[in-house]
């Protein structure tokens, strides 16, 4: 195992070189009396190192990694697709990546024109009416559409709305968001065939529903074929309809949320924009609205006017408010357009064709081999279980998955959702060739065969990566969350 | 011809050879698995980043037992569906869009070509180029969150190793992976103090960042918090009006220092108020490259310590990503938003690192969850991790000392300018600071931008339109400062 950074130290040793501090002899070198008690009493021991010592440190570490280069990685909801690499020369520019957020708006045309374009692509590409790009994270986009469900209710007069309802399939962070929101969650048990159960939704709304949360397709990889009915009983309640766009990759070119009965919907860009996803961030999760929605949006909104763009804060009354320090994450937003650029509305429903028919193909060839649960074609992902091997060879999803690393794949998201015991959810996304597809599978075959004819490997394994399988319940047990350094 | 050529190869998206199509040999259907290869030569789609051939999507067609493509899409009622093309700008090549990008950076006057003193959070600081190297490592870069710990070893332990830094510099005992940014760490932050103590009643000092008040309010409103803000007094917190709202109910006092304005917040005094209080919990907002000679914030007994990292290792990037630090006390551990990673060991009993005390998160607890941070910003906190181990312990300190003496100099040359004077002279500060201008702000600054100067930013939504707030790093050099001062010398005579 690497040592750590700080076992790596050498007092004395220092990489960065500064400027010359060059004052004047004339300025006054001793520290001001009142400045006193402010100063530090002992010194931060950060570690000590040359520039070669802390490259050789994080190049190692780096080798430790699965990343998208390397290989496949069937995430299910995270589409982990390839990330071009023209999006990191561009942003990295120095004339983005050095504009400062205060500077004056002569100064950041550009960069605004950019923010402009992306908020109308966005709209368009949904079928919303106005995109706020300033949520950083899918999460962080739910919980700015339920403020805006919440200030829409508000402003109607509509205190009692408290109550979101939403499948049993929701991602983890729509219940959290809604707590965090100020709304009170209610779960809906799904329908064998893996849908919203329209007539329980029926007896479960009411005056207080506030609206309802849909991630379409949902987690298990299935188009919500009643969406507009679903609308229409919760839109009667004077309700509003929330997609978690977690899935939207599905749907480019296809299909238009906004045209289809929802009201609020966030974009995760680092999935269906391909932006990177950094090792966990940073994302982005713009949020877009229909046209009564507009007035609540955060602020500003990237407005074009007489003299160029310019931040929109007329809506400032209304809007929800704030939920980032400054526009987003500009960064990200930039990568987006770019791809968005690249492919058009041609190559966007491209994508979604090739996301389709990728996990279609996977799922096939599978299915003689693991449990699925929900037979039909399904969307840009799919979700086959555990439960065969479980049954007869008391191999666990984990144990296929930990498997898999061995074979130079990433596992799937396993044990979720919560509703298919066992789960595994595939989504090869549109970057991948044919030959990875059927190396994937074929790992996932070869699996399924040893699980049978040798369950104690799956249960060892993995045997091949930088580590062996890792004790996580010992690490919450015996808690250890930072390097105790000594000198 | 050139369509029967074409359908026998395997690869290519060549949409040049578009134009050996006559018009006659355009295909009409438009999703005829048949003609799939030739449509798109009409439809000219370039398709990058897609790495299956018609010719092997047709097959794999078969293979699925479906005749076209839309037969996997029966699931969607017709109605539902797109009946037209989005309305979206023609695909670009990646020329094309390079070429169009570098016109708009042409618009943008930046940092590295003008002579920048803005601040207001984010910070100029300098960033050795071995930071932007190992964070466009695609190891790092394209990396999943790391829920399968055998093969994330790399950026679980980056992590660890960047916690294990926020606490040393904090003086905390315990740091998660990352926040969005400063404000919503200081808006969970006061969410977990309201948790922990199970009182609703925030105090929060006047004078935090704007936004972060904006932030805070968007997060608190509606779930039945209680923020009172505590009034400044000659550029910090009013410790007496502090006095009289801290009581028995509050769950927590909120202060930054240094604050909005650049000044030292006085926090032995803050300190002593807020633990007169037996369960009140005091958050500090700070600078961490102030940390490298100011108070660490465990020598005032602060609770939680946040604040925003993008100062160490990260560019200004237009506001964005920023990247929030979250520290505390190790006994809140279990009350904390967003991942922490944990060492422990591996089935053969060697050192592994894991995502820890999962159970607070949203993925395993739903609706009750610390937070619903699932996404943070772990390659930001990544730069700040290989930013402090090349800084090392003497080189953050020297770049603080360079910003605290830079800073002093400048404002005691702007000082001896008629008409120029410290808005709060008598109060300490680090690296930022507020002066009052003879003419407005906003006149400076629209006055400097010939001379590609941003002098820095105008307080007219937060104080005096005659204000203007500078920040000076480390980067500045003399000739820097010292034209600054000329240049307003000359901007607001006559």
């Amino acid at each position: 195992m690497a040592k750590t950074i700080f076992e790596l130290s050498s007092p004395g040793r220092i990489a960065a070189t500064l400027p010359k501090c060059d004052l004047p002899k004339t300025f006054k070198a001793e520290v001001p009396p009142q400045y006193m008690k402010f100063l530090r009493k002992d010194t931060a021991r950060l570690p000590e190192l040359s520039e070669l010592d802390v490259m050789r440190h994080y190049i190692e570490l780096s080798h430790k990694n699965h990343f998208i280069e390397k290989g496949l990685y069937p995430l299910g909801s995270c589409t982990m697709k390839y990330n071009p690499k023209l999006h990191e020369t561009l942003a990295r520019h120095t004339c983005f990546a050095n504009i400062h957020p205060c500077q004056p708006l002569e100064t950041v045309q550009g960069a605004l024109e950019i923010m402009f374009e992306l908020q109308r692509d966005l709209s368009e590409i949904a079928g919303m009416a106005q995109v706020t790009l300033q949520p950083v994270a899918g999460a962080h986009g739910e919980f700015t559409g339920l403020k805006i469900i919440h200030a829409y209710h508000e402003h109607q007069g509509n205190h009692h709305k408290k109550k979101i309802i939403m499948p049993d399939s929701a991602h983890g962070t729509n219940p959290a968001s809604c707590t965090l929101a100020g709304f009170e969650v209610i779960e809906l048990k799904s329908r064998p065939d893996g849908r919203v159960d329209i007539d329980k939704l029926r007896e479960i709304v009411n005056d207080e529903t506030a609206g309802f949360m849909l991630t379409n397709p949902n987690t298990l990889g299935l188009f919500e074929s009643q969406v507009e009915e679903i609308a229409a009983i919760i839109h009667a309640v004077d309700g509003l309809m929330y997609m978690d766009g977690a899935n939207l990759n599905a749907l480019l070119g296809i299909v238009q949320p906004g045209k289809i009965g929802f009201d609020v919907m966030h974009y995760n860009l680092h999935k269906t924009f391909s932006t990177p996803h950094g090792g966990g961030g940073p994302g982005s999760g713009p949020v877009g609205v229909v046209e009564k929605l507009i007035p609540y949006l955060p602020v500003p909104l990237i407005a074009k006017g007489e003299h160029g763009y310019f931040f929109d804060e007329s809506h400032k009354h209304t809007s929800i408010g704030k939920v980032h320090t400054f526009y987003g994450n500009f960064a990200i937003l930039l990568r987006a357009y770019v791809y968005i650029k690249m492919l058009g509305a041609d190559g966007l429903r491209q994508v979604a064709e090739n996301a389709i028919i990728n996990a279609n193909y996977i799922k096939k060839r599978l299915e003689n081999f693991y449990h699925i649960e929900h037979p039909e074609h399904c969307m840009h992902e799919f979700v086959a279980d555990g439960t065969l091997q479980v049954k007869q060879a008391g191999v666990k999803t984990a144990d296929i998955a930990k498997r898999l690393l061995d074979k130079g794949f990433h596992a799937p998201t396993i044990y979720f959702p919560l509703i298919v015991s066992e789960a595994m959810m595939i989504e090869p996304t549109e970057t991948e060739s044919l030959q990875s597809l059927d190396a994937f599978s074929e790992a996932m075959i070869e699996i399924a065969k040893e699980a049978q004819s040798n369950p104690e490997l799956l249960k060892q394994a993995p045997l091949n990566t930088p580590v062996r399988r890792v004790d996580d319940v010992k690490a919450v047990k015996v808690l250890d969350i930072k390097y105790p350094i000594t000198s | 011809m050139a369509s029967f050529q074409m359908e026998n190869r395997t690869s290519g998206y060549c949409c040049r050879l578009t134009i050996a199509l006559t018009e006659k040999e355009k295909p009409k259907k438009r999703h005829d698995i048949n003609n799939l290869f030739v449509m798109q030569l009409y439809r000219g789609v370039t398709m990058p980043y897609i790495s299956t051939t018609e010719l092997e999507r047709a097959n794999m067609l078969k293979t699925i037992g479906v005749k076209n493509f839309e037969e996997l899409l029966t699931a969607i009622p017709e109605k539902l569906r797109v009946q037209r093309s989005l309305n979206l700008e023609p695909a670009l090549s990646e020329w094309e869009i390079t070429r169009r990008i570098n016109e708009k950076t042409c618009l943008n006057l930046c940092s590295q070509n003008a002579n920048s003193f803005l601040g207001a959070g984010v910070y100029d600081h300098f960033i050795p180029a071995a930071v932007e190297f190992i964070i466009s490592r695609p190891e790092f870069l394209t990396a999943y969150t790391p829920y399968q710990a055998e093969v994330s070893q790399g950026t679980l332990q980056a992590i660890y190793e960047f916690q294990t830094l926020i606490c040393e510099l904090t003086g905390m005992e315990i740091a998660n992976a990352s926040m969005y940014d400063g404000a919503t760490a200081a808006a969970e932050a006061i969410l977990m103090a309201v948790r922990r103590t199970k009182l609703t009643k925030a105090v929060i000092s006047g004078t935090i960042h704007p936004s972060f008040k904006e932030v805070i309010k968007v997060y608190t409103e509606g779930i039945g918090i209680h923020l009172v803000y505590v009034p400044a007094q000659d550029g910090i917190t009013d410790v007496n009006a502090m006095k009289q709202a801290v009581d028995d109910e509050t769950a927590c006092v909120l202060i930054q220092t240094p604050n909005f304005y650049g000044n030292l917040e006085e926090v032995f005094e803050i300190d002593a108020i807020v633990h007169a209080q037996e369960s009140c919990l005091l958050i500090a907002a700070v600078d961490p490259i102030s940390m490298a000679i100011f108070n660490a914030p465990a020598e005032y007994h602060a609770d939680i310590v946040i604040g925003e990292g993008q100062a160490l290792g990260n560019s200004v990037n237009f506001g964005g990503p920023l990247f929030g630090f979250f520290a505390s006390k190790l006994d809140m551990a279990r009350a904390m938003p967003g991942r922490i990673v944990g060492a422990t060991t591996d089935l053969e009993g060697k050192r592994a690192y894991c995502l820890t005390l999962q159970a607070r998160e949203q993925h395993i607890r739903r609706e009750k969850a610390t937070s619903n941070i699932c996404s943070n910003e772990a390659l930001c906190a990544l730069a700040a991790t290989v930013y402090l181990s090349l800084m090392g312990k003497d080189g953050l300190r020297e770049a603080a000392m360079h910003c605290v003496r830079k800073a002093h100099y400048l404002a005691d040359e702007i000082s001896k300018i008629p008409g120029f004077s410290m808005a709060y002279p008598d109060t300490p500060f680090f690296k930022e600071f507020v002066i009052n201008t003879p003419k407005p702000a906003n006149y400076i600054i629209h006055h400097m931008l010939g001379r590609a100067i941003y002098p820095g930013v105008d307080m007219a939504p937060y104080s005096h339109p005659n204000q203007l707030m500078l920040a000076v790093t480390e980067k500045k050099s003399i000739s820097d400062l010292d034209e600054l001062v000329t240049a307003l010398k000359e901007v607001t005579n006559g």
